[in-house]
């Protein structure tokens, strides 16, 4: 019975969390596209609903209604595990997003490290997909892929351990809680333009949409997809790209601080911080995806390897030897 | 405690069965996506036991970079079709001495560690640290790694050099005839060098250089 009521209580909280993540993943797809557009000079979805805000949706339907085809000499149960992979990875990750201090589903020691760790995995949805699909481009876009997203993990998990030396704690909360005073994107400014370039390499998004590239790979590791298991793909992708911009904003943003502490802004919850921080996250790098060209592959290696890599340990040595000059390590 | 063995033995039975999968499955791809597996679900038990610290990295390390390194290698080498070969073909006996003697080293280091473990505790709890337990498992880590163990750790760092220079001296190769694109020389360009204003004298032309 005990077992029963931790059971559903932990159900609710966590359907309380998912829905309107999956919610606000549709009305970010919109966003992008309406930004992307605008600054084409274009109107973008403007049709379904007000705004177009309902144009997601129609979307949804559209894939659900359409028939989904296995290719007969695709690996098959890997090929339909592949979107169902990027999918719950993508979802699992948010348990760990503080939304205030004590709205958070799983307060966990090593939130950090936990985040840093499924977003890791994400890359096996891609290459099972690429690799399942037993196609040409599916597989050179997998390939391309897993090169891409092992290369900025590393920088972005060099630039974790820089917030880390400031804070001293593992713990998502804590780590906002140390921005009570200063938010971390002063002092880290050069880490946290690195680490905005190498969550929209992470993330496959332009300019470093080489996986699929459809100029070159049609589709990359979606070609073979239709229907629903596109649509998982695609919802998969932009769940991680939220929750790329929630990383961001709990690492340099102060997460669900606000950004002053006076009568006015301090009543507002934390949770509408949070999201106004991931918003603003989100338009930067839908911004990105309208204006700047995609890179050439031998480009992008080098930036991650010869550029981020160096930059960021540089940093680590500096932050560290600040740190202990000025006696200011964090103890706990 | 109910739930906490449930939960044990789901992991460990997943564990157990993809170790198991990954020597006998057919397709080297799937052993590796097996292989996944195991590690995840070693990883969930080291999180039960309140290892948490270790269980995450060993996500990060292992399934997050090391194993898509592995998939990586198969999936290129394409090994699917090689592997039925060996298997197929008589030469393949004489892999089999080298396996037993190996397997039974491992068998036999095994049994002297989880029987001294069973029957002589102090043995193993001499060697271990005195770590308060009020404090989180990655402080307890910091506080040994750095200070006791600095030279194994930085040793074992040593050795991981090595092995990367070592790899990268393996595969270098220096080709002659390739073009490479130099940023330094691309940025500083100057207009003079490129472009060259001529005035043409109508109905005359004008001659190039090359």
């Amino acid at each position: 019975m005990e077992y029963l009521s931790i059971i559903f209580s932990e159900t609710y909280k966590i359907l309380f969390l998912l829905v309107p993540v999956l919610i606000s993943v549709a009305m970010i797809v919109w966003l992008d596209r309406r930004i992307w557009a605008f600054v084409q000079k274009r109107q973008g979805p403007n049709v379904v609903g007000p705004f177009g805000l309902l144009q997601s949706l129609a979307d949804a339907l559209k894939y659900m209604f359409k028939e989904v085809i296995i290719p007969s000499s695709s690996n098959k149960v890997i090929f339909i595990l592949a979107p169902i992979v990027t999918m719950t990875l993508a979802l699992i990750s948010w348990a760990v997003i503080p939304f205030s201090a004590t709205q958070v589903l799983a307060d966990i020691n090593v939130g950090i490290l936990y985040l840093f760790a499924v977003s890791s995995l994400g890359v096996y949805g891609i290459i099972m997909g690429g690799w399942a699909s037993n196609s040409k481009y599916p597989f050179l876009g997998a390939i391309r892929s897993a090169a891409q997203m092992v290369s900025y993990e590393v920088s972005i998990g060099v630039i974790i351990i820089n917030v880390l030396l400031c804070v001293g704690s593992l713990n998502l909360n804590d780590i906002v809680m140390a921005q009570e005073s200063l938010w971390f994107v002063i002092p880290l400014f050069p880490m946290f333009v690195i680490f905005f370039i190498s969550a929209l390499a992470e993330t496959n998004r332009p300019p470093f949409d080489l996986p699929e590239a459809e100029a070159e790979l049609v589709a990359g590791y979606q070609t073979e997809y239709s229907g629903m298991m596109y649509a998982m793909f695609w919802l998969g992708e932009y769940a991680n790209i939220l929750l790329m911009c929630a990383m961001g904003s709990v690492l340099f943003l102060g997460g669900w601080l606000s950004p002053i502490d006076l009568f006015p802004f301090n009543v507002i919850p934390g949770a509408i911080w949070l999201i106004l921080k991931i918003l603003f996250l989100f338009i930067l790098f839908a911004l990105v995806k309208a204006i700047v060209p995609r890179y050439r592959y031998d480009q992008l290696m080098r930036l991650g390897w010869k550029i981020f890599l160096p930059l960021s340990l540089t940093w680590v040595v500096l932050t560290a030897s600040f740190l202990f000059y000025f006696n200011l390590l964090p103890t706990n | 405690m109910l739930a906490h063995a449930i939960f044990f033995y789901i992991f460990s039975l997943i564990a157990i069965v993809s170790a198991i999968m990954v020597t006998v499955s057919k397709n080297t791809v799937h052993s590796v996506f097996f292989l996944i597996l195991d590690f995840i679900s070693i990883s969930c038990l080291f999180i039960m036991i309140g290892a948490e610290f270790l269980g995450m990295i060993m996500l990060i390390i292992y399934v997050g970079a090391v194993a898509v390194l592995f998939l990586f290698v198969v999936m290129m080498l394409n090994v699917a079709q090689q592997k039925n070969q060996w298997f197929s073909a008589r030469e393949s006996s004489k892999h089999i001495p080298v396996g037993l003697i190996i397997s039974t080293i491992i068998f036999f280091e095994l049994i002297i560690v989880i029987g001294g473990w069973k029957y002589k505790p102090d043995l193993v709890s001499s060697m271990s640290l005195n770590i308060d337990s009020s404090i989180s498992n990655t402080h307890a880590i910091g506080y040994v790694l750095y200070t006791d163990y600095i030279h194994i750790f930085q040793l074992s760092g040593m050795i991981l050099l090595v092995a990367m220079i070592g790899a990268i001296v393996l595969t270098f190769r220096q080709r002659s005839g390739v073009k490479r694109q130099s940023y330094f020389s691309q940025i500083s360009r100057e207009r003079s060098d490129g472009v060259e204003l001529i005035d043409v004298p109508s109905n005359k032309g004008v001659k190039s250089d090359d």
